[in-house]
């Protein structure tokens, strides 16, 4: 099994989540995060004070598939969260463990 | 102990009149105070029955109605208006406590001033700075007591809310890490030695100010330059706040600040139209001024952000209501349309640069800007008054009106103002300091003083 975790713009949510149901995920954990890469923040003025935001709002996407479909996963990533300007974002695969269904104890790929 | 019979005989078609006249000194909130029929005067009519019919004084039901939606109007500047305009614009961890400051001290003054406020600011028989103190705990007046046209009672409800709304002003200088007890005693003593002698000073017919014929339609020296000023002084005495100019200090929630801008903007028609104390052509005036000034520099303080390089804000709209709002305060019975508007407007860019260049360069913390927008806004207002109210200028000065002479009357009105602010508010901080430690401490400060003085969070 693979954890893909993709940090992506928070407008591409739902095209991400429209492509990894074509190739067949069935469920995901998203949470809304801060931080910084090539894409700088913005400045901020409150009544002529600046302020520099260095951390961008983005979209942290957690998903847990068969070792075999991570490929695709990634792929389905790479291509729905694309806009070609920088700040799109990264997708990084782990290896898992162990995975357990809570409600009927099935484990690892059947409890998918 | 009845009526104030100053709004000489009261005929009905006289409600229009005109409603000051800086020559003689009948200024500013009119009717109540031009020419006060003293004791011996009433006294003399009674010898003249039938004259003296005609000159009692009598209620009018129009300015009553109208001084009892006036009077709320106002309270809902306070709350929920100014609570939310300042709690908006503070750290969520601050906000129930900036809004619990503003509740609190607004509920002091009106207990405050039902005890000795009221006779300070207007008990008969004092002197030019204070009012005789005949009238503790209100003693007689009575639903029959009258009070120019309306009864006593309304008047001294309307004028509570005033002095309950600009000692609530002087926090926005303070929020963020004053403790809420040292905030009461302060609140205790301003309103006692600063205030309610200004406010007699301005307002009552034998007061300083009102006397020399200074113009203030509603309050623009002894709410707001009052205000500003003695938020400046408590803010210097108390320091910054911890990060003040490192760290993010920014507003939360702009959304409730835009709220509480228009719930202050619709409570003004209460304190610039209540100001005439009659429903008449006057409220008329202010009504159709503390519209337009306000809507010109609304637009002004987003101009200037661009004019400076910055985007037009939501922030700089709701600076420059209130920045508008407060410069008319004094012109609003007192200017013509046009000359509100430009009034509004160049008061709306010269607080823009007293927030955004001058405060940053003194480099004190005036946490909300009320020095900013309140103090300076209201001497634009109190100065450009003399100005906007010559009839050359559309404004209703007699064609004999004197610019010249009465900038030199607004001038010392608004100097003597800033002095005694300065020394009344310097000694009411110390004297919380001595009493309540005024600081909150390290920690809590860094917690949120909702947390650390309220024990609540706004937000769960």
């Amino acid at each position: 099994m693979k954890l893909v975790i993709a940090i992506i713009k928070p407008f591409k949510l739902d095209d991400v989540r429209e492509a990894l149901a074509e190739v067949g995920i069935a469920g995901m954990t998203v949470t809304e995060v801060k931080g910084f890469g090539r894409q700088k923040g913005q400045t901020e003025i409150y009544r002529g004070a600046e302020y520099s935001t260095n951390m961008v709002p983005k979209i942290k996407i957690e998903i847990v598939c068969a070792a075999d479909l991570a490929d695709k996963v990634v792929e389905a990533i790479q291509a729905s969260a694309n806009t070609g300007a920088i700040g799109d974002g990264k997708i990084f695969v782990l290896d898992v463990a162990h995975a357990v269904r809570i409600r009927t104890g099935e484990t690892d790929d059947s409890a998918l | 102990m009845t009526a104030r019979c100053d709004r000489a005989p009261a005929h009905p078609g006289d409600a229009d009149a005109h409603p000051t006249n800086p020559h003689t000194g009948d200024v500013m909130k009119r009717p109540i105070k031009t020419a006060a029929l003293a004791l011996g005067a009433a006294a003399a009519l009674a010898a003249a029955p039938a004259w003296a019919f005609d000159a009692a004084p009598k209620i009018n039901d129009g300015d009553t109605a109208w001084m009892l939606t006036s009077t709320l109007l106002v309270l809902l500047m306070i709350v929920p208006g100014l609570a939310l305009f300042y709690g908006g614009l503070t750290r969520a961890k601050n906000m129930l406590s900036t809004m619990t400051q503003i509740g609190a001290v607004a509920c002091l003054a009106m207990l405050v001033w039902v005890m000795w406020g009221y006779t300070m600011a207007f008990g008969d028989g004092g002197n030019a700075f204070v009012g005789g103190f005949g009238k503790l705990f209100l003693a007689g007046i009575t639903p029959d007591s009258v009070s120019g046209t309306i009864p006593e009672y309304v008047f001294a409800c309307f004028q509570m809310t005033f002095a309950a709304i600009t000692v609530a002003l002087v926090l926005g200088s303070t929020v963020e890490r004053m403790k809420f007890s040292a905030v009461l005693v302060f609140a205790i003593v301003w309103l006692t030695i600063v205030y309610f002698p200004i406010a007699h000073m301005v307002w009552a017919p034998d007061g300083l100010f009102f006397k020399a014929g200074a113009l203030d339609f509603a309050g623009g020296t002894v709410v707001h330059i009052n205000a500003g000023v003695s938020a400046l002084v408590a803010a210097l005495i108390l320091g910054k706040r911890i990060g003040y100019g490192s760290e993010h200090i920014v507003p939360h929630s702009l959304t409730l600040t835009g709220v509480g801008t228009g719930l202050l903007w619709v409570g003004w028609f209460g304190f610039n139209a209540g100001s005439a104390l009659a429903a008449n052509g006057s409220a008329g005036l202010a009504m159709i001024n503390t519209f337009v000034a306000t809507a010109a520099a609304g637009l002004a303080w987003m101009l200037a952000e661009r004019v400076n390089g910055h985007k037009g804000s939501a922030l700089g709209f709701c600076s420059g209501i209130v920045a508008g709002l407060v410069a008319v305060t004094p012109a609003a019975g007192n200017s013509g349309p046009f000359g509100a508007i430009v009034l509004g407007a160049v008061a709306s860019v010269v607080c823009f640069y007293a927030v955004s260049v001058l405060k940053p360069r003194l480099g004190y913390d005036d946490a909300l800007d009320a020095f900013g927008v309140h103090g300076i806004g209201g001497m634009i207002g109190a100065i450009g008054t003399a100005i906007v109210y010559a009839p050359a200028l559309g404004g209703p000065g007699k064609p004999d009106y004197e610019t010249g002479h009465q900038l030199l009357v607004q001038l010392g009105a608004v100097a003597t103002t800033i002095v005694l602010a300065t020394i009344g508010t310097l000694i009411a901080v110390y004297l919380a300091k001595a009493v309540t430690g005024l600081r909150v401490t390290t920690d809590v400060e860094r917690e949120g003083l909702d947390l650390g003085e309220h024990g609540e969070r706004a937000y769960n």
